[in-house]
Order: structure tokens, then C-alpha cells, then sequence
């Protein structure tokens, strides 16, 4: 299908004299609405995540206080992917919370490697490398920035 | 303003959820942006650390940039190669801004805070000189494929793009300020796009939104590591500006926007006035 339609509009290509960026344009655009639907979706998974999170957090104790004037900074298991994970799983209301937002930091992230595959497909090498330079600076921030921190 | 005022949980979370949520429906109802707005809000209404303040808004930004992506899309107006392209320069910048935020002084931060959020009421104020599209196709922009088109009322428009590497400086101070200061930067990146580049103002402002996700998700997975992200905080930040800013994209057809735009950029400017005297003054 992907391969019969490129050829149908190379074919307009060679007889009108389409510009190329005018092609590169059009299928960037259908990648892109297949790739902006993904991420809405990753939001609302994340949304549903938070709130389950939220519930559990807020029906046992909603009279206590909460002081947010001094940084006392999170504790160890919300501040790595393993550690919310575990906290998750095991059922805590703010790792469930924490969850839910690691789904989101990973939404635009997932939506860097659908590009790769998209450009790929396309077979534009330049942009393939492009874009995973730009995964690579994520990845690392996810995963390895408190190697610095 | 809370001084007096002890609020417990449930208040604390809805009083935060319900001034997010104001924030990311004027941000999306004036195209300013919620985020510039919720950092002041966090810590000068509710006396949040600047910290988590910034860990909170940077995770909303996402949320918001995400969310509205489909929609931008349809319009058919963001370059996704330039976005690309670009997001090595912001998601660079927003690492190198989330390091600096451990280093620089809370009272600094606030300080540049203030000026960034009046330089944001004084740019959506401009009226912008048209650019003229006479010039040659820039060979390094063509070679890095940035030129494109957009639909037009004439039907498809061709457009280049200029001064790549202006543009590609501007963007990694872009993204070292969102990384700093826990905001999309919007503003910038338009200005990278619009003022330095010479890339027609609707595709600056699509492609910047679809940047937006990208250059946050640098920067929060630094501020997680960091223990900046508190999920009984973000949590109802994230969800109001999330429902806000989809209600403002809804809204935003329907009404006038104009008198609400300039309501909304005084507002931003006196945050930045008070950020900049808190910071100045060492009371935040």
C-alpha cells in the first residue's frame, strides 16, 4: 500500500513537476496525524494513571497537611524508572501518581521513535540519524543524567 | 497569601487543580501558554518551592503539548523535518538548563523568571514586519531539507527557510530556559523560527508546539533523577492544566480573543514583575 502510493505520486512527480518539498510535506503530514493520535492517547493513559494514583492518595488521610515551602527533595523510589516501577506495583499511592507521569515524559519519547521508523521508511538516512541523536539525549536524560546528578 | 491559611490535602489539591486549570484555559484561549504563568502561581499563591514549582510545570507542559498535538496537525502547518532538525539544539539546551537549575540560586532563577515572562508579554504585543520571500534558497537550509509548505488561501505555498545556524543558537537558549526555568518556551522558539529563520509565522507556532513535549521530556527526566517531580503536587497541576487547555482549544473558535489577550499579558507581566522583585529582593 505505502509503496504503491509513492509510486502513484512520483508519477505526478515526473508529469507536473511537483516540488519535492512539496512531497516530502504530504507524507510527513499522514505520518504525523497517525503519530499525534498515539500521543493523545499516551496523555490520556497517563491522565487515568494519575488519577488512580490521585484516588488512593487522597481517600484515607484527606484532613492531613501538606508543606511544600521547603525542598526536602523525593525519595529514592520516585526518582528513578526502576524505583516508580517498584513502588507502583507494590501498590503505593505515590508511585502509582509518579507512574502515571513517567507515561507522559514518555509520550513525546515514543513519539521521537515512531519518527525513526517513519523517516526510515521514507529512506531518508540524514533524518534517521537525526532523530536518534535527539532519542539518545532523551534516553540519557531519563536513564543515565544522575550518572552527573 | 496563604500565610495565615493552613489547608489541608484536599484543599491544598483542589485549590492548586482549580488555579491550573484557570491557567491552562487562558494560556490555550489566548495562545500565550499556560505554563509561564503556574511557576508564579505555585510559589508566590501557595508558597510552593521554586523546585518542585518547576518540577510540576514542566510534566503539565508535556501534558499540554501532547495533548493538543493531533489538532495542530491537522492543520497541516508544522515542518516536521525543521522540528527535528531543531530538537537536537532545544533537547541539548533543556539537559544543559536542568543542570544549572541544582547550581544556580533560587533567587537568580526568579530573577530570570521575571525577565522572561514580561520578554513573553512584550513579544505576543509586537506587530511583526512582513518578510519578503524574495531571496535565494539558502544552500544549507536546502541541503538539511528545512524548506516546505503550507496551505494557503490560494491553495499550497512554498516557503524557505534561512540562517540556519541563528536559528539553531536561539533554539538551544530556548531549550536551556525551558530546561532552567520548567516552561515550554514558546515564545522563543517562535522567534528562532519566525524572526531568525524567515519561516512564515503559522508554521513557527505549529512546529513550536510540536517541539514543546519533545525539549520538556529532555529536561524532566533530569528532574525526576533529581527529586524535583512531586506526584501529590503534579498530580493536580497536571490534570487542570491538561482539562484547561483542552477547554481553551474548544472555546478558542467561538470568541474574540483580543481584549482577553491583552488582560492575560498584563497579568503575565505583573508576574514578572513580582517574580523579579522576590528574586531581587531575596523573599521568595
Amino acid at each position: 500500500m505505502e509503496g504503491a502510493d509513492r509510486d502513484a505520486v512520483s508519477e505526478i512527480d515526473r508529469d507536473s513537476g511537483i516540488s519535492l518539498a512539496k512531497l516530502q510535506d504530504w507524507f510527513d503530514q499522514r505520518i504525523e496525524l497517525v503519530i499525534a493520535q498515539l500521543l493523545r492517547a499516551g496523555v490520556l493513559i497517563a491522565a487515568f494513571v494519575v488519577i488512580a494514583g490521585a484516588v488512593l492518595y487522597l481517600a484515607p488521610h484527606p484532613w492531613g497537611r501538606v508543606d511544600y515551602r521547603t525542598f526536602h527533595g523525593e525519595p529514592e523510589q520516585l526518582r528513578t524508572v526502576d524505583g516508580v516501577l517498584h513502588s507502583a506495583f507494590t501498590g503505593q499511592a505515590m508511585g502509582i501518581m509518579q507512574l502515571g507521569l513517567l507515561v507522559l515524559i514518555a509520550t513525546p519519547i515514543t513519539r521521537v521513535g515512531f519518527s525513526i521508523v517513519a523517516f526510515a521508511m521514507e529512506g531518508d538516512r540524514m533524518y534517521v540519524a537525526f532523530t536518534m541523536l535527539v532519542l539518545a539525549i532523551l534516553l540519557y536524560s531519563l536513564f543515565g543524567s544522575f550518572l552527573i546528578a | 497569601m496563604w500565610h495565615t491559611v493552613e489547608l489541608n490535602v484536599i484543599e491544598f489539591t483542589f485549590l492548586v487543580w482549580a488555579g491550573s486549570l484557570a491557567a491552562g484555559f487562558l494560556g490555550a484561549l489566548t495562545g500565550l501558554g499556560g505554563g509561564v504563568v503556574l511557576v508564579p502561581l505555585l510559589t508566590i499563591f501557595f508558597k510552593v518551592d521554586l523546585h518542585y514549582a518547576i518540577g510540576a510545570s514542566l510534566v503539565s507542559v508535556i501534558a499540554t503539548s501532547s495533548g493538543s498535538a493531533a489538532a495542530y496537525v491537522k492543520e497541516g502547518f508544522s515542518n516536521i523535518r525543521l522540528g527535528m532538525f531543531l530538537e537536537i539544539a532545544t533537547t541539548l539546551g533543556a539537559l544543559l538548563g536542568a543542570f544549572l537549575t541544582a547550581h544556580i540560586p533560587v533567587n537568580w532563577i526568579a530573577v530570570i523568571f521575571g525577565m522572561m515572562l514580561m520578554y513573553s508579554a512584550y513579544v505576543s504585543r509586537r506587530t511583526r514586519p512582513r518578510t519578503d520571500d524574495t531571496q535565494p534558497p539558502d544552500k544549507l537550509a536546502t541541503r538539511l531539507k528545512l524548506n516546505g509548505t503550507f496551505p494557503d488561501t490560494t491553495g499550497v505555498r512554498e516557503y524557505n527557510s534561512y540562517r540556519v545556524p541563528a536559528g539553531f543558537s536561539i533554539m538551544f537558549g530556548a531549550g536551556t530556559l525551558s530546561g532552567l526555568l520548567g516552561i515550554g518556551s514558546g515564545a522563543l522558539k517562535v522567534v528562532a523560527m519566525d524572526q531568525a529563520m524567515k519561516i512564515p509565522f503559522k508554521v513557527s507556532t505549529t512546529t513550536s508546539n510540536f517541539m514543546i513535549g519533545v525539549t520538556a521530556a529532555a529536561s524532566a527526566g533530569v528532574y525526576l533523577s533529581r527529586g524535583y517531580i512531586d506526584p501529590a503536587l503534579a498530580m493536580p497541576v497536571m490534570l487542570g492544566v491538561l482539562i484547561g487547555s483542552l477547554l481553551g482549544t474548544r472555546v478558542l473558535v467561538k470568541t474574540k480573543t483580543k481584549n482577553l489577550r491583552l488582560v492575560f499579558s498584563l497579568v503575565i507581566v505583573l508576574l514578572g514583575i513580582q517574580m523579579l522583585w522576590k528574586g531581587l529582593t531575596g523573599t521568595l
